[in-house]
């Protein structure tokens, strides 16, 4: 390797943003970087490489492997492995908590509920069904519905103090159900407020949970109100990695140091 | 960029043969819809096609009918018409696929046998609801339809042990059958024809397990995806000749690639289960997707649907009435469970593949916690894929696909 500063690179290409994190060989998170993924996947990660490695101080010349992950997985060009999201936001999880686990994931597209054993195995994972309700899709349209930008939704649930109860799996169904709120002259933030709780509801009617729970994705990023609501329905704490909307690149990043080193 | 995963199925070159009789089949039901010198019935899959032919009718299975539009992709532009006409897009998606079909006027036979250009007319229709309810709605339509007569036998539903109780009451309702046929088919019920055909499906019968039970080798020379094509014999022509010297003809093959160590799956890493009906229209697909991950679905409860061991000719009706009753879609989860858990035994199975059909509830069997509760028990860990068995509005290949690579993952880790 001579006086080469290796740079192991995992790429998440999700529906909505594209994250990348660039680590060293002693499992150290040197840089990282975040952008909508628009519609030419391949572009965007090539984009995120080059602020990302910026960010760290290193070169393409540095990489010594790149995995890649989520939607998009098989659009990244400089990619030399893939790895199923389920599998990266384990092992970015497992990297900040190394114990038994269960991983609630809310991302753009899908949610996803992982369990991971206390070697940081997969016991079992389930994804969302078809369907949108519960995802950062869902919050997107009823932010559009409620022309509310998505970025004030948290601050504005945080303010309820009648929350609306919303009962529908479906994201169209649950737009009725907000314009019904809306002709009956309920506050803004008591719908919002709604909408997070449902959210919640999708996820946690998924699957069990164990004792400790950690919440990972780029909604519960941007939402952090949506973790306090969901310790809430489930009487205790709930875990939150430092970086939530890069776990999948973090895992990535390190099946990429795990392979390079096999 | 991300190298791709190369698949590898190997081809059955008994496959050729079977296409041979297939078409033989459909060209003499053709021949007699147009000249209308043999009698038709029209039957459920697992019915009792057996006093039909013993009464000399050629038989016609809606069902295959609706897997070849689910096969040929048509089915999802079929399902929309019959929608229209009031069948729901939740009910069974053969009846919707097929009755569209047929409202559209076209069939997926036109494409497969040059000639034919609609299924043939019936002059009865025969059903079993050991299926399900949905076939019984689905006849009855075309009963309307074509002006024709509709008989059929109500099994018994959610049973744990099939006993005394149920099976001559089946019986007495296949019995009841023979008056009604003799005055449509014009011939007079003959028992040593019925026990001769009985003793023509055991036959079949017996051969398609040892077909499907080759692929308890390792390596497996046999898919589930080989067994769903590979079946079409052992459906409709189930009591015929044919169907035995075909299967006599795979037996042979898949032997021979046991004894030369040859895998349907090159590189078989992971040997899975299939639980509930294939996703017709994703045949290739799914081969291509498990092949490429060198990963093999290599048994399923659904073909193993048309092994019938208590055929006896020695006593057709009882013993056609207890094959029809056993069948696992009939059965209580405590009888379905002991069965998948004996297979994944047998089969020596890595993994579990629960399709969760849309339409079709009977052949689902992950909603009543199965899957929790046999993955506790055998710790072999499972999968749910969100499907339909034809309507591909139900499909998200890329939901599948993921969910596919994490479970292969997944089973990497425990390896």
């Amino acid at each position: 390797m001579g006086d080469r500063a290796p740079a192991y690179i995992g790429v998440d290409v999700g529906s909505s943003r594209t994250k990348l994190a660039v680590f060293d060989a002693a499992k150290q998170l040197l840089g990282w970087h975040v952008r909508k993924s628009g519609t030419d996947f391949a572009a965007t990660a090539d984009a995120c490489l080059q602020a990302g490695l910026q960010m760290a101080g290193r070169t393409a010349g540095d990489i010594v492997y790149t995995v890649s992950t989520g939607y998009g997985r098989k659009n990244v060009r400089f990619a030399d492995e893939t790895r199923t999201e389920i599998g990266c936001h384990a092992k970015g999880c497992y990297y900040y908590f190394p114990m038994a686990v269960s991983i609630i994931d809310i991302g753009g597209q899908d949610n996803k509920i992982i369990k991971i054993d206390d070697r940081g195995q997969r016991i079992s994972f389930k994804m969302n069904r078809k369907c949108a309700a519960g995802t950062g899709a869902f919050l997107e349209e009823m932010s559009a519905r409620l022309d509310i930008p998505l970025e004030d939704m948290d601050g504005l649930a945080r303010k309820s103090t009648d929350m609306v109860k919303l009962g529908s799996f479906c994201t169209v169904f649950s737009g009725t159900e907000v314009l019904e709120n809306i002709r009956r002259g309920k506050q803004v933030s008591d719908i919002v407020k709604g909408l997070f709780f449902s959210v919640i509801k999708r996820v946690m009617e998924m699957d069990s949970l164990t004792e400790r729970v950690v919440m990972t994705g780029g909604v519960v990023a941007n939402n952090r109100y949506l973790v306090q609501m969901a310790e809430e329905s489930i009487g205790r704490k709930i875990l939150v990695p430092e970086h939530p909307q890069l776990t999948g690149a973090i895992g990535a990043a390190l099946y990429a140091l795990e392979i390079s080193e096999t | 960029m991300a190298k791709d995963k190369t698949s590898w199925r190997k081809p059955i070159k008994a496959t050729k043969e079977m296409g041979r009789i297939m078409a033989e089949y459909f060209y003499e039901l053709n021949d007699a819809s147009k000249s209308r010198r043999r009698k038709i019935a029209w039957c459920t899959s697992v019915g009792p096609a057996e006093i039909l032919r013993a009464m000399g009718f050629l038989v016609h299975f809606p069902e295959n009918h609706g897997a070849m539009l689910g096969a040929s992709r048509m089915a999802t532009d079929m399902i929309p018409v019959a929608n229209a006409r009031g069948y729901s897009p939740d009910i069974c998606s053969y009846l919707t696929a097929d009755v569209g079909a047929y409202l559209k006027g076209v069939t997926p036979l036109s494409k497969a046998y040059p000639g034919i250009d609609e299924v043939p007319k019936p002059d009865v229709l025969v059903f079993n609801t050991n299926q399900c309810r949905d076939v019984q709605d689905w006849f009855a339509w075309y009963a309307k339809e074509f002006g024709v007569p509709i008989v059929g036998i109500h099994t018994h539903r959610g049973i744990v042990d099939v006993t005394e109780v149920h099976v001559p009451s089946i019986a007495g309702q296949m019995e009841a059958l023979i008056p009604p046929l003799e005055e449509i088919s014009g011939h007079k019920f003959d028992m040593q024809e019925l026990k001769r055909v009985v003793g023509l499906s055991r036959k079949c019968s017996d051969l398609w397990q040892e077909v499907l039970f080759t692929a308890a080798s390792v390596p497996s020379p046999l898919t589930f995806f080989d067994g769903t094509i590979h079946m079409g014999p052992a459906v409709v022509l189930r009591g015929t000749q044919q169907a035995i010297d075909y299967y006599e003809l795979l037996l042979a093959e898949l032997k021979e690639r046991i004894a030369n160590g040859v895998a349907a799956v090159e590189g078989e890493r992971f040997r899975l289960y299939w639980e509930g009906m294939p996703v017709w229209g994703r045949l290739s697909a799914h081969a291509k997707l498990f092949s490429g991950l060198r990963a093999n679905v290599l048994a399923s409860t659904y073909c193993n649907s048309w092994i019938f061991k208590d055929f006896d000719p020695d006593d057709p009706f009882m013993s056609m009435a207890k094959a029809y009753t056993e069948l696992f879609i009939v059965r209580a989860d405590d009888a379905k469970e002991k069965y998948i858990e004996e297979m994944l035994e047998f089969f020596k199975v890595d993994g579990i593949i629960y399709h969760d059909a849309k339409t079709c509830p009977y052949n689902t069997n992950c909603r009543y916690g199965m899957p929790q509760r046999l993955e506790q028990k055998t710790g072999i860990p499972s999968l749910i894929i969100n499907g339909d068995l034809n309507d591909l509005r139900m499909i998200s290949d890329e939901q599948t696909q993921t969910n596919v690579e994490a479970f292969i993952e997944q089973l990497e880790e425990r390896k």
